[in-house]
C-alpha cells in the first residue's frame, strides 16, 4: 500500500498558498525521513491554480517543487492538475522540475477531459493517478464507469476522492469495491474529515483494498482537513497493516512543524461540518468565511447553498454570487 | 444578393448556427451542414430543414456541388482539424470563419473589434468564454486605465459540452487568455473553465477578474462596463450582468512579482442561449454561434457578390 502525503498541497489550502519554502521543505525532509512514499507538491487548486479566484500562493510553484525535489531521498514527489485550470505546459515544467506521479483531477462526471492529460502524462512517463473528485455526488455504477474511462486513457490508479467529506462509511466501502472489482489498475482514496469520518473512511478503503491512501500531517488540508497522516499511521499499525512508514517522527511533525502554522484551526467547527453535511467542496472554507465576513452573511446559510446549487470544485467565483444574493 | 456559406462540423455549435442562419440571416444562404458522422442528430435535423447534409470532412465538401459559389465557411470542428481546413479552404478562395480554438486567424469579438479584420481570410472566434468575458476586460480598459491581469471563470452546463469541447480543453484555456490580452487589452490574461453536471442544468455563468492601475474612476468603469454588456446583449439576447461590478483597492501579491497597488474589479456574468437548437441552459453555444452569425452578416455585407 502506498501512502500519499498532502501536507504540501491539500494543506496549502488551510493556508491561503502561503508556505514559505522553508516551512515546505522542513516538512518534506520529516516525511521523507519517516519513510512516506509519496508527497504531493502543489497549488491548492493543482498546478497552475494562482489566482484571484482560488489565491496566489507564496512563492511560485517550480520553486516550491524544485527545493522539496532537493531533499528527497526515499519518497517520490506528486503533484495535482486539474484540467480547465491547468494545462499540459504545466505538466512539462512539472516533469522537467522532477516530479514523478502526476495525479489529473476531475469532477466525478467528467472524467473525458483529462483524456488528452493523461495519455500525454504516460507519454512523458510521470506515473499516472486519475482523480474523481466529490464521488459522493453519483451513484457507485456511475463513478465506476467514469473510473474505467480513465483508467483506459491510461492512468495506473483511479482514486474515489471525497471531496466534500461527504462521504458516510458504507458509502466508502461500496465505492472502494466497486472500483476494485471493476478495475484492472490501483484504487486510491482521498478524503475529508468534515464529518469526522477522515481516519475511519481511509480504514475502510484499506480494509477494501485501496493501493494508495491520502492523508495529511495533522490533517492539514482544506475545510475540517484530510485524513491526519499520523493518526492513520497508528491506526494501520495497530491493526497490523504494515505501511512501512515509521510513527513518531510523523508525531513529532505534526505538532512541531505542522500544527503550529494552522492559524485557522483545522478541526470539524460549525463551518467544517457544514462542508461535509451540505456536500460542499472543502477549499470553499476559507473563500466562504471571507465573503460572508465582507457582505455581512452567515457563513452556514452561503454553504447550504452553494450545495443546493450543486456547485462543483473550482467554482470559487460563486461564492461571492451566492453571498450578494443571500444579502439581498 | 445573399452570400452562400456552408458550415462544417454537425455538433452542437455547428447545428446552432444552422437554425440561427436560417431563422435570422439577412445577408446569408446556407448552402450545407458538413459533418463526418452520418448518423449525427445535426446532419439529420438539417435535412429535416431543408440544407444540403453533406457526409465528409471538408475535402469531401469541396468535392461536392454544394459548394458551388460559397464564399464562406464557418468552421465547427474542432481545433486539430481546423489546422487541416484552413489552407483547403483559403486555396479555394474561401474565407474561413473559425468556431474552434485553433486561432490561426487574428481574434475577433464583435463588441470589440468588428471590423478589425475584415479582410482577413481566416478570423477566429476565441472560446465561449472568451466571447462572453473580453468585453469586460475592454469595457475596463477603455476608461484609459492600465490593466495588468485580468483573469475569468466560465462555468458551463456539462450537457452542454461536446466531444469536441471536451477534447479542448488545454485550447480553451490557452486561447481564451490570449484573447484577454490580445483584444481586451490586458497585459496578462488567465483564463479558467468549469464544467457542472447539475440537473436541470445550469447557464452559463462568468466571473471576470480585472486587475487595474490605481487610478481607476470607479464610476466610468462601471458606466463603461454597463453600456459594454448592453451591446453585446444586442447581438447576445440572454447575455447580462448579474451585478454591477465589485470593487475592492487591494494589493496583490503574485508569486515572483513584486506586490501591485490597485483595484480589483468583479464582474458577474450570465448567458441565457436563446433556446435555438440546445435549450436555453446551453449560453455557451448562443453566445458563439450568435458572435459568428454577427461577423459573419459583417463579412457577407462586404464580400462581393
Amino acid at each position: 500500500m502506498i501512502v500519499n502525503d498532502v501536507t504540501l498541497r491539500d494543506g496549502m489550502h488551510a493556508l491561503s498558498h502561503q508556505y514559505s519554502v522553508e516551512q515546505m521543505v522542513s516538512i518534506a525532509r520529516c516525511l521523507d525521513e519517516a519513510r512516506v512514499d509519496l508527497i504531493e507538491v502543489s497549488h491548492g487548486d493543482g498546478l497552475n491554480g494562482n489566482s484571484f479566484n482560488y489565491g496566489f500562493s507564496a512563492h511560485t510553484e517550480i520553486e516550491y517543487l524544485e527545493a522539496v525535489r532537493a531533499v528527497l531521498q526515499h519518497a517520490r514527489l506528486a503533484a495535482l492538475l486539474l484540467p480547465g485550470i491547468g494545462t499540459i505546459d504545466d505538466m512539462r515544467m512539472a516533469r522537467a522540475a522532477g516530479v514523478d506521479t502526476i495525479r489529473i483531477a476531475t469532477h466525478c462526471t467528467e472524467a473525458d477531459i483529462a483524456a488528452q492529460h493523461i495519455e500525454t502524462a504516460r507519454e512523458m512517463g510521470f506515473d499516472v493517478v486519475g482523480f474523481l473528485m466529490m464521488a459522493h455526488m453519483i451513484p457507485v455504477a456511475e463513478l465506476l464507469a467514469q473510473a474505467r474511462k480513465m483508467e483506459s486513457y491510461g492512468a495506473h490508479c483511479v482514486y474515489v476522492v471525497d471531496s466534500a467529506g461527504a462521504l458516510l462509511m458504507d458509502e466508502t466501502r461500496e465505492r472502494i469495491r466497486a472500483l476494485k472489482n471493476g478495475l484492472s489498475c490501483q484504487v486510491g482514496f482521498h478524503n475529508h474529515n468534515n464529518l469526522s469520518l477522515g481516519v475511519a473512511n481511509t480504514v475502510i478503503a484499506v480494509q477494501e483494498g485501496a493501493d494508495r491512501v491520502d492523508a495529511s500531517l495533522a490533517g492539514m488540508g482544506a475545510g475540517a482537513g484530510n485524513c491526519p497522516l499520523e493518526v492513520l499511521i497508528a491506526v494501520l499499525d495497530r491493526m497490523g497493516v504494515e505501511t512501512g512508514v515509521a510513527l513518531y517522527p510523523l508525531m513529532d511533525a505534526a505538532d512541531r512543524l505542522v500544527r503550529p502554522l494552522q492559524v485557522r484551526p483545522v478541526q470539524t467547527d460549525g463551518n467544517a461540518l457544514m462542508l461535509g453535511y451540505a456536500g460542499v467542496y472543502s477549499s470553499f472554507l476559507l473563500h466562504t468565511e471571507r465573503a460572508a465576513r465582507q457582505f455581512g452573511v452567515d457563513a452556514r446559510d452561503v454553504l447550504v447553498e452553494l450545495g443546493r446549487r450543486r456547485m462543483v470544485g473550482g467554482q470559487e467565483d460563486m461564492i461571492v454570487d451566492v453571498a450578494l444574493q443571500l444579502k439581498g | 444578393m445573399k452570400q452562400r456559406v456552408a458550415i462544417l462540423g454537425s455538433g452542437n455549435i455547428g447545428t446552432d448556427l444552422v437554425v440561427k442562419i436560417l431563422r435570422t440571416s439577412k445577408n446569408m444562404e446556407l448552402a450545407a451542414l458538413v459533418g463526418i458522422d452520418p448518423a449525427s442528430d445535426g446532419l439529420e435535423r438539417a435535412r429535416r430543414l431543408g440544407v444540403e447534409a453533406v457526409v465528409g470532412g471538408a475535402e469531401a465538401f469541396l468535392a461536392s456541388p454544394a459548394s458551388r459559389d460559397v464564399a464562406m465557411v464557418f468552421d465547427a470542428t474542432s481545433a486539430r482539424a481546423h489546422v487541416a481546413h484552413a489552407g483547403i479552404l483559403q486555396a479555394r478562395g474561401i474565407r474561413v470563419i473559425d468556431l474552434t480554438p485553433a486561432a490561426l486567424g487574428p481574434g475577433v469579438v464583435p463588441v470589440v473589434n468588428l471590423d478589425a479584420h475584415a479582410n482577413a481570410p481566416d478570423v477566429n472566434m476565441i472560446t465561449c468564454g472568451g466571447q462572453a468575458t473580453i468585453p469586460m476586460v475592454w469595457a475596463v480598459k477603455r476608461t484609459g486605465v492600465d490593466v495588468p491581469y485580468a483573469e475569468i471563470v466560465s462555468a458551463i452546463a456539462s450537457r452542454s459540452a461536446g466531444p469536441g469541447t471536451r477534447a479542448n480543453i488545454d485550447e480553451f484555456t490557452a486561447t481564451t487568455a490570449r484573447g484577454l490580452e490580445t483584444i481586451g487589452g490586458a497585459r496578462r490574461g488567465k483564463a479558467i473553465i468549469i464544467l457542472n453536471p447539475a440537473e436541470p442544468p445550469v447557464l452559463m455563468r462568468n466571473t471576470v477578474y480585472v486587475l487595474a492601475g490605481p487610478l481607476a474612476d470607479v464610476a466610468a468603469v462601471t458606466a463603461s462596463v454597463r453600456s459594454v454588456a448592453a451591446d453585446v446583449a444586442k447581438y447576445v439576447p440572454g447575455y447580462r450582468l448579474v451585478q454591477d461590478p465589485i470593487f475592492e483597492e487591494t494589493v496583490t501579491r503574485m508569486p515572483g512579482e513584486p506586490p501591485r497597488e490597485g483595484w480589483k474589479i468583479t464582474c458577474l456574468l450570465e448567458v441565457r442561449g436563446a433556446g435555438h437548437y440546445l435549450p436555453e441552459y446551453a449560453g455557451n453555444l448562443d453566445i458563439m454561434t450568435a458572435a459568428a452569425l454577427r461577423v459573419g452578416e459583417r463579412l457577407a455585407e462586404r464580400v462581393p457578390a
